[in-house]
């Protein structure tokens, strides 16, 4: 069953990629490796970096950069324990020929290691900074000159945080340099967690470092969406008694002007793609409503007319006329329609529940919560395209698993999960895969995933 | 009180002797002027002067005993907080006094008086005759108790709060649905008796129509859900003569749940229409 889901994706595949084609961004093809499997992948075989006089801290920095690379799902990683003894450190290292020790591009891409790129570099402490030499060659070229792919230099303190931030950057650009859409670097997750006794909104890196709390409104604070460029998060409060929206900056904390609609019910904000916009649901025309007003509250105006509960608006990032939203008739399901109100069509097949659709960044594809095959209220996270509407399953019953949302890579998800009990929030690749715990206090939900 | 015996210098023994060589002097000296006189002239000798008046002795009256003719207080007996009067009539004396703060008076008035408890009232009139008092009493009576005050508010209305939750029942739903159900249609009536009860004790309280959901919908969709059950069971407590400007809709979707079991039973209890007091 597993492999015959699995067996979907090239399929899937082909679609992001007409898709990606139409829409201009056809030299990212890459993004279609993600997909396609592990054998589109490039193969990486990341050196040992060693320092002069930067020694200390060059353990930090190994294990980073192996890490952020690995965590891209953008590579293969290989295994070092099939490496040669010796690495080059430097171009002048590399030789044509040289009794597989190791100084020679074949040494890495045949057998064993079989890479089809090679990492490696070092460092050295330059009147006390740490300065970071990085290098990805392409182990099949036969011609040295011809073989360097990416030459960086970088700098950072002297000590692990230097050198961890040399890492990430490193990291970051041998992504980009295969295709990635984005880093996780600087990114971060906005949520709600209940740890200092009310529902508050909170902050973390993309990793679930620094995790700091934003609002103080002790109340019930839920439903965050935050602006393309990470700089405003919109969100439910019932701060001022009946559910209202509230727009904070998220650097200050401090709220915005935001005008809600006379109404029992403001909810499930989303900002347009360009950011001006604000969609949200409202029960101002008697039942919860789509409806759209300038990012400050101003200029409201009623998107759908039709008479089932309506919520969480979403607007397609690569094409604002077209937005999703989970409603009835029935069991609620996953809908789309025009920015007008008009072309109203189910995504969802109608099976089970369906809520929580996330854009990709492409606009093509969608992760939503979804009890398709399991009882009401046992959520698990999918992966759909729009189009062809051929879906995938990434979590498997492990208690509810909701709220998946994209990282600005495009490759990673953060969702809301039970699993472990208390409902905590991890992120996973997008094949399901490196399933990592970020939060453990309290009880944490609702994540989004901000550019910054 | 001893009546004082006086011993100053009008004593009426001294005084009438003074008086009487007083007289006698004057007699003397108008004798030696007409004799002189005579010498003078040789005129007809004049008649004898006419004899001397007698000297009219003025006697200061009697000095009168001083007597107090009356000293009452009308009512005798009051209440606590009330006045009675207080009336006298002394003679023979220009110096009456009564005491208890009321001081110098006339010989003869009335006071209001206003004791907060039972008091002698002592009046002394002082006269040639000597001192004389007299006394009146108005006795203070406590006033009735009070009435009980009004029992306060809890005790026989209670609180907006308390009534709500006794007298107003949930209205529960089935899964997915703002449908009232014949059960609900039951409590929601007896729910709109209940209220007018409730809104004619507490004329300015508004009430909280809360929407819940139990927790297997999404957290999104069952805000919309909670809002529309909310409206179900205010609409229909309006069409029963509820106010709509009392009763306030507000959904929770599945963030307020009375309980978090996996069971029918729970889910149940929190698929509701609550009351609470409004804000």
């Amino acid at each position: 069953m597993m492999r015959k889901l699995l067996l979907l994706i090239p399929a899937l595949l082909a679609t992001v990629l007409v898709g990606v084609v139409q829409i201009g961004l056809a030299q990212n093809t890459d993004i279609t490796s993600w997909i396609s499997g592990q054998g589109g992948k490039p193969a990486l075989a990341v050196t040992e970096f060693r320092g002069s006089g930067t020694q200390p801290f060059m353990g930090a920095f190994n294990s980073t950069l192996f890490s952020d690379l690995q965590s891209s799902s953008v590579f293969e990683m290989k295994s070092r324990s099939l490496f040669p003894l010796a690495n080059p450190q430097r171009p002048e290292d590399l030789r044509q020929e040289d009794n597989k020790q190791g100084y020679a591009l074949q040494d890495w891409s045949g057998a064993p290691v079989g890479a089809s790129h090679v990492v490696f570099g070092y460092s050295a402490a330059v009147n006390g900074v740490l300065v970071l030499y990085g290098y990805v060659y392409d182990a099949r070229q036969t011609d040295i000159q011809a073989a360097q792919l990416l030459y960086g230099r970088y700098t950072g303190t002297l000590d692990d945080a230097g050198a961890i931030k040399t890492a990430h950057e490193f990291a970051n650009d041998i992504i980009q340099k295969f295709g990635g859409t984005g880093s996780l670097l600087g990114s971060r997750i906005y949520f709600v967690s209940n740890r200092s006794g009310n529902q508050e909104i909170w902050t973390m890196d993309w990793d679930g470092n620094n995790q700091k709390q934003l609002t103080n409104l002790k109340s019930i604070s839920i439903t965050p969406g935050i602006s393309p460029d990470g700089s405003r998060l919109a969100f439910t409060t019932y701060a001022r008694v009946s559910p209202r929206i509230m727009v904070l900056n998220t650097e200050t904390g401090r709220p915005q002007p935001f005008y809600n609609q006379e109404a029992s019910l403001n909810t499930t904000p989303n900002f347009s793609p360009d950011g001006k916009l604000l969609y949200y649901a409202s029960t101002a025309s008697g039942s919860s409503q789509i409806v759209v007003a300038g990012a400050d509250g101003q200029g409201f105006r009623r998107v759908s007319h039709r008479n089932a509960v309506e919520v969480e608006p979403k607007v397609n990032p690569k094409n604002p006329g077209i937005l999703l939203f989970v409603s009835g008739p029935g069991a609620q399901q996953i809908y789309r329609m025009n920015s007008d109100g008009a072309a109203v069509e189910r995504v969802t097949n109608g099976e089970g529940e369906a809520s929580n659709p996330a854009w990709h960044p492409d606009g093509q594809h969608i992760a939503f919560s979804w009890t398709r095959g399991y009882a009401a209220g046992d959520w698990n996270v999918f992966v759909m395209d729009v189009g062809t509407k051929q879906y995938v399953q990434l979590t498997h019953s492990e208690g509810k698993n909701e709220n998946p949302t994209w990282a600005p890579d495009g490759r990673h998800l953060v969702f809301a999960s039970n699993r472990s009990g208390r409902t905590q929030l991890y992120t996973m690749l997008a094949d399901g895969t490196q399933v990592k715990q970020l939060t453990q206090q309290g009880t944490n939900k609702y994540p989004v995933w901000g550019s910054k | 009180m001893t009546t004082k015996v006086s011993s100053n210098a009008f004593s009426p023994v001294r005084s009438t002797r003074s008086a009487t060589s007083k007289w006698v002097g004057i007699s003397l000296t108008m004798l030696l002027l007409v004799a002189a006189s005579g010498c003078k002239k040789k005129v007809p000798v004049p008649p004898p002067p006419p004899p001397v008046a007698p000297a009219a002795v003025v006697t200061p009256p009697a000095p009168a005993r001083a007597n107090v003719a009356e000293f009452v207080a009308e009512p005798a007996t009051i209440e606590r907080g009330q006045s009675a009067n207080l009336r006298w009539a002394v003679t023979g004396s220009n110096d009456v006094v009564i005491d208890n703060g009321i001081g110098t008076v006339p010989a003869n008035g009335s006071r209001t008086v206003r004791p907060a408890e039972s008091t002698t009232y002592t009046l002394t009139a002082n006269g040639l005759g000597g001192t004389v008092t007299k006394t009146a009493r108005i006795v203070v009576t406590a006033p009735p108790p009070p009435p009980p005050p009004p029992a306060p508010a809890v005790d026989r209305r209670g609180t907006v709060e308390s009534r709500i939750q006794s007298d107003l029942k949930d209205t529960l739903y089935d899964y997915d649905s703002n449908n009232i159900r014949d059960d609900a249609r039951a409590a929601l009536t007896a729910n709109a008796d209940a209220l007018k009860r409730i809104f004619a004790d507490f004329p300015s309280a508004t009430i909280a129509v809360e929407g819940h959901c139990d927790e297997r919908g999404s957290a999104e969709y069952n805000l919309g859900l909670g809002d529309r059950r909310s409206n179900s069971a205010r609409d229909f407590l309006i069409q029963l003569g509820i106010p709509a400007e009392k009763l306030k809709p507000i959904s929770y979707g599945k963030e307020r749940p009375q309980c978090t079991e996996a069971s029918e039973g729970c889910y149940q209890s929190n698929r509701r229409a609550h009351f609470a007091s409004g804000q």
